[in-house]
C-alpha cells in the first residue's frame, strides 16, 4: 500500500517508491538518504506536531510535514 | 610541507581528529554542523610534518548551502596532497554517500574509519579489508577520541601517492560521464570527471559553465539515441537516479563489511534518554525547566531559597545580623578574613555556584588592588599615578575580569547541552514554533550560541542554506545577550536594588534576557514580513545519537571562552580604559584635574554634548550634571561591552570620591553613581530606574561590538551590512524608548499599543494586497503580533 511519508503512524516502516519535489529541497531529501528504494520508519512526532523523526540508513532524521508529504512510501509493516 | 584536508559528515568527529592530530583547541560540539570555516594547524609527530586543513562537515558535494560550496571549492581549487575522508564507522551508509563524491575527484584520498570502538562495544564489526578493496584507497580504523590508529593514517596518508584518477561508482552511466567527461577536458578544469557528473545532475554551478546545456542537451540525446528502449521509457531522471546508484552500490557492495553482532531494532540508551526528552508531553516543560536551571546556577543569590521565595522574607540572618560584620557608611565591613572568606558563600543566603566563584574572584582581585594602591602611596608616587593605576586601568579591568567566572559557568551549562546532543533535539521541538516567526529551528543554534558569543553565533549561520534567513538571524542575534553584556546586566539591575532597595536583581536580569528574546521574535517577524519575505525554508536535520559530554571538550570550549575573555580585557579594555580616564582627567587644554574637577574634563564636554541624544531614552539631560557618564559609557560600548561597566566604574570611582563616598568595586559604584546623580536632580526612583533598565535595553539590543560587527559584515551579503546597522540603532532607539517612557510615566503605553496596532495593520493590509504603501513604512521597526 503506497502512502505519504507524512501519512505513516508512529512505529510504521515503510520502502520510500518515490521522492517529488524539486531543485535543492530535493537534492537535500536524496543527499540525506531518502532516495528510492531506501527503508524507512517513523519514530516519533515533535510535541507540536511537527517535525517528525525518521529513521533510515541507521541514523535519525528530522524533517517537517510539509517535506514529508513530497515522500511516497510503500508500507511494509 | 605535504597539506590534507579533513572532509567528512558533519558530526563524524572530525573535529576531534582534527584536535588531535594538531593538538589544537578548535570548539567540538554534538550538533551537525559546527565546524563553519575551514582551519588550518600541523600535525608534528610523523616522519615529516604537514598541514591539516579542516573542512566545513557536509553530507554531499552539491552546491546548496555555502560550507559544501567552501568544502567543493578547497579540494577541486587548492589542490591538497590528499584528502582525509573521516568516515562515522557507525552510520557507514550515509557517510559513505559522500566518500563515492570525493572518489570522483582527481586526488588522493584515505579514508579514516573512525568511532570505530563504538562499533565495537555495540557487538558489530567491521571488515576493514574488504572496504578497502571495494572503495580502492586505504581505509584506517581510527579513534579519534581514545588517538587509537591515529599515528598508522598519517603514516599512510604521508605515504600516498601524489597523483591519483578520479573513480565513480556510477558504471551504467559511463556513455554520458565519458562524453562529458571529454568537454571538460577541453576546458582544462581540474577533475573534470566530477565535474562530469555533476553537470549530468543538473549542478547549479556546472550548468554556468560556457556551452555547459548544449554539451549537456548532448550528451542526453546521444545516449537516448544508443538506447534501443529509449522511445518507450520515460526520460531518465538523472538527479535521482545518481543520487540512487550511489546508494545502491553503498548497500550491496560497502555494508557487507559490517557485520551485525546485535540484532537491529533494540532500544540503546540513547533511544531511552530520547523518549523522554522529546516526550509530546514532557519535552517543553522540561526545556523550560533546564533553562530554569541553567539561569539559577549562575545568577541566583538564593539557591535553596533558604531566604524565601520573594524579596523581603529574610528567615536567615545577613552576616551583620550574626554581629560578624559591621555596616559604616553604607560599606560592610567584616570583623575578619575568615568571615569575609565566609561572605563570598553566604550572605542572609546561600549563593549559586557561579556568584560564589565571581566572589572569589572579586576578592581576590581586591586585595591585589588595594595592595598595589597601597604600596604606591606608601612609595611616594603622585597623586594622578596612583589614580591612573588604581582607578583607570585596575579599576576597569578588575571589574571587567570579576564578570568571567558567571560567563564560564553560563558557557558550561550550553556547551553541555550542545556537546551531549540535546541542542539538535531543542531544534527539532521548536521549529513549530520557529516557523511561525518565518525561521527554522535550525535558527536555534547560532542564537542560543549568541548568548555566549554573536562572533562563533554569527559565522555559524551558515548552516542555514536559505539567504533570507540569514540575514535575519545575523540581525538579531545581538539581542541575545551575549556574555560581555553581562556585567551591564548584573551590574546596573545590582545596583538598582542597592540604590533603592526595589526590586530583585535576579528577575531584572532574567527579564532582560525575555525582553531581548522578545525584540529578536518581533523582528524576525516583521523582517520576515517585509524586507525580506520569503518561503520558510525546509526543515530537514541529522538527529545525532546522545552521549555523555567530554570532559576533555568542556575544558576546552571552557578554555577557548576564557581565553578570548581575558586577552579581550588586557588589550581592548586596557586601552579604552586609560584613555577614558586620561580624557577624564585632562581638559581641552591638557591640564591634569583631580577627581573633584571632572566635570571640567574633554571627556566630560564631549558627553554633555551628546547627552541630550538619550533624553527620550531616559538616560540623557534628565540626569543632570553627571548624566553624561551614560552617554560616554554607551558610546565606549560600541567598542567591546565590556567597556560599558568599565568605563562606568572608571568614571563612578572618580565621581563617588567627589561626593566623599567610599570606593567599592562593581556594583557598589554605579549604586554610588546613581545615588549621587539622583541627589543633584532629585529625579523621582520610578523615572531612575526605568531610566537604568533602558539603558540596559539600549546595549542589549543596539549595535554590537567591533568584532561582531566585522563578523557580521563578512557574513551578510553585499550592501546590507549598511541597513543592518541602521536597523541595530532604530531597533535599539525605539526599544530603549519604550521601556522608559512606559516606565516612567505609564500612559505612554496606550500610545505604544495604538502604534503597534496601526503598524501591523499597515503590513497585513499590504501583504494580504488590499494596501499599496511604498517605500516609507520601510524605516518602521515596531509592532507586528500574529495574525
Amino acid at each position: 500500500m503506497d502512502k505519504l511519508l507524512s501519512e505513516l503512524n508512529i512505529g510504521e516502516s515503510g520502502v520510500v517508491a518515490k521522492v517529488a519535489g524539486e531543485g535543492r529541497l530535493r537534492r537535500r531529501l536524496f543527499d540525506m538518504g531518502i532516495t528510492p528504494g531506501a527503508a524507512i520508519t517513523l519514530r516519533k512526532v515533535a510535541p507540536l506536531g511537527d517535525p517528525m523523526e525518521v529513521n533510515l540508513r541507521g541514523y535519525e532524521l528530522t524533517l517537517r510535514r510539509s517535506e514529508a508529504e513530497l515522500v511516497t512510501v510503500e508500507v511494509t509493516q | 610541507m605535504k597539506t590534507f584536508a579533513l572532509a567528512g559528515n558533519p558530526n563524524s568527529g572530525k573535529t576531534t581528529l582534527f584536535n588531535a592530530l594538531t593538538g589544537a583547541s578548535a570548539h567540538v560540539g554534538n550538533w551537525p554542523g559546527v565546524t563553519v570555516d575551514k582551519r588550518e594547524g600541523v600535525y608534528k609527530k610523523g616522519s615529516e610534518p604537514v598541514d591539516i586543513v579542516d573542512l566545513p562537515g557536509i553530507y554531499s558535494l552539491s552546491p546548496y548551502t555555502p560550507e559544501e560550496v567552501i568544502s567543493r571549492n578547497y579540494i577541486l581549487d587548492s589542490k591538497p596532497h590528499g584528502i582525509i575522508n573521516i568516515v562515522d564507522a557507525t552510520n557507514l551508509e550515509r557517510n559513505l554517500y559522500l566518500t563515492t563524491q570525493i572518489l570522483e575527484m582527481d586526488v588522493p584520498v584515505i579514508v579514516a574509519l573512525n568511532m570505530i570502538d563504538e562499533v565495537e562495544r555495540s557487538g558489530d564489526k567491521i571488515d576493514v579489508k574488504a572496504l578497502e578493496s571495494a572503495l580502492g584507497v586505504p581505509v584506517v580504523a581510527v579513534s579519534a577520541l581514545t588517538g587509537k590508529g591515529i599515528k598508522e593514517l598519517m603514516a599512510r596518508a604521508i605515504a600516498l601517492p601524489t597523483e591519483r584518477k578520479g573513480e565513480t561508482v556510477l558504471k551504467s552511466l559511463s556513455k554520458e560521464i565519458d562524453f562529458l567527461t571529454e568537454f571538460f577536458y577541453g576546458k582544462e578544469v581540474p577533475s573534470p570527471m566530477f565535474h562530469a557528473i555533476k553537470l549530468l545532475e543538473r549542478d547549479e554551478i556546472e550548468i554556468k559553465h560556457r556551452g555547459a546545456e548544449d554539451a549537456l542537451n548532448a550528451a542526453l540525446e546521444k545516449s537516448a539515441e544508443d538506447e534501443e528502449v529509449a522511445a518507450t521509457a520515460e526520460p531518465i531522471d538523472y538527479e535521482a537516479y545518481i543520487a540512487d546508484a550511489r546508494y545502491k552500490y553503498i548497500t550491496e557492495k560497502l555494508s557487507p563489511a559490517k557485520i551485525k553482532g546485535a540484532p537491529s531494532g533494540t532500544l540503546t540508551k540513547s533511544d531511552k534518554i530520547d523518549k523522554v526528552l522529546t516526550h509530546r508531553v514532557w519535552a517543553i516543560p522540561i526545556f523550560i525547566v533546564i533553562m530554569f536551571f541553567i539561569f539559577h546556577l549562575t545568577f541566583s543569590e538564593n539557591l535553596f531559597y533558604l531566604n524565601g521565595f520573594t524579596e523581603g522574607q529574610a528567615w536567615m540572618p545577613t552576616l551583620v545580623e550574626c554581629g560578624l560584620a559591621k555596616e559604616i557608611d553604607g560599606t560592610v565591613v567584616y570583623n575578619n578574613f575568615g568571615v569575609e572568606l565566609l561572605a563570598v558563600i553566604y550572605d542572609g543566603a546561600l549563593f549559586s555556584p557561579g556568584v560564589i566563584l565571581t566572589n572569589f574572584l572579586n576578592l581576590f582581585l581586591d586585595h591585589i588592588s588595594s595592595g598595589i594602591v597601597t604600596l604606591m602611596e606608601q612609595g611616594g608616587a603622585a597623586a594622578w599615578a596612583v589614580g591612573l593605576v588604581g582607578d583607570g586601568v585596575l579599576g576597569g579591568i578588575f571589574a571587567v575580569l570579576g564578570f568571567l567566572p558567571q560567563i564560564l559557568v553560563l558557557f558550561l551549562f550550553f556547551s553541555i547541552l550542545e556537546d551531549s546532543g540535546y541542542m539538535a533535539r531543542i531544534a527539532f521541538v521548536l521549529d513549530r514554533i520557529f516557523r511561525r516567526f518565518g525561521v527554522s529551528g535550525r535558527a536555534f543554534m547560532p542564537m542560543i550560541m549568541g548568548f555566549g558569543c554573536s562572533v562563533p553565533a554569527a559565522i555559524n549561520t551558515r548552516t542555514l542554506a536559505d539567504e533570507k534567513e540569514r540575514t535575519a538571524t545575523i540581525r538579531v542575534i545581538p539581542f541575545f545577550s551575549c556574555g560581555a553584556k553581562l556585567p551591564i546586566l548584573t551590574a546596573v539591575a545590582g545596583s538598582i536594588v542597592a540604590a533603592f532597595g526595589v526590586g530583585n536583581a535576579d528577575a531584572i536580569t532574567f527579564l532582560m534576557y525575555l525582553l531581548g528574546i522578545c525584540a529578536a521574535v518581533v523582528s524576525l517577524l516583521l523582517m520576515r514580513n517585509t524586507t525580506l519575505k520569503g518561503e520558510i525554508p525546509p526543515f530537514i536535520m541529522e538527529l545525532p545519537a546522545y552521549h555523555a559530554p567530554r570532559f576533555r571538550n568542556l575544558m576546552i570550549h571552557l578554555w577557548d571562552k576564557a581565553k578570548h575573555f581575558i586577552k579581550k580585557a588586557f588589550t581592548v579594555i586596557f586601552a579604552s580604559t586609560v584613555i577614558i580616564w586620561l580624557f577624564s582627567h585632562l581638559n581641552w587644554r591638557w591640564h591634569y584635574l583631580p577627581d573633584e574637577q571632572m566635570q571640567d574634563s574633554i571627556i566630560a564636554s564631549i558627553g554633555m554634548f551628546i547627552q541630550p541624544m538619550f533624553t527620550p531614552l531616559g538616560f540623557g539631560s534628565q540626569l543632570g550634571a553627571f548624566g553624561w557618564v551614560f552617554a560616554v559609557a554607551a558610546i565606549t560600548g560600541l567598542i567591546a561591552k565590556e567597556n560599558v561597566i568599565a568605563t562606568f566604574t572608571t568614571l563612578a570611582i572618580c565621581i563617588g570620591a567627589y561626593f566623599g563616598a567610599g570606593t567599592e568595586e562593581g556594583i557598589a559604584e554605579t549604586a554610588s553613581l546613581i545615588t549621587a546623580i539622583q541627589g543633584t536632580t532629585g529625579i523621582s526612583t520610578q523615572a531612575f530606574t526605568a531610566a537604568l533598565i533602558s539603558f540596559i535595553a539600549f546595549n542589549m539590543t543596539t549595535i554590537p561590538c567591533f568584532a561582531a560587527c566585522a563578523t557580521a559584515k563578512g557574513e551578510l551579503q553585499k550592501g546590507k551590512f549598511k541597513w543592518t546597522v541602521l536597523f541595530w540603532l532604530s531597533s535599539s532607539y525605539i526599544i530603549s524608548a519604550m521601556v522608559y517612557t512606559i516606565g516612567a510615566f505609564v500612559w505612554p503605553l496606550a500610545v505604544w499599543i495604538a502604534a503597534i496596532a496601526a503598524v501591523t495593520a499597515l503590513i497585513v493590509l499590504r501583504n494580504t494586497g488590499k494596501f499599496d504603501i511604498t517605500k516609507i513604512f520601510k524605516r518602521k521597526r515596531k509592532g507586528e503580533t500574529e495574525k
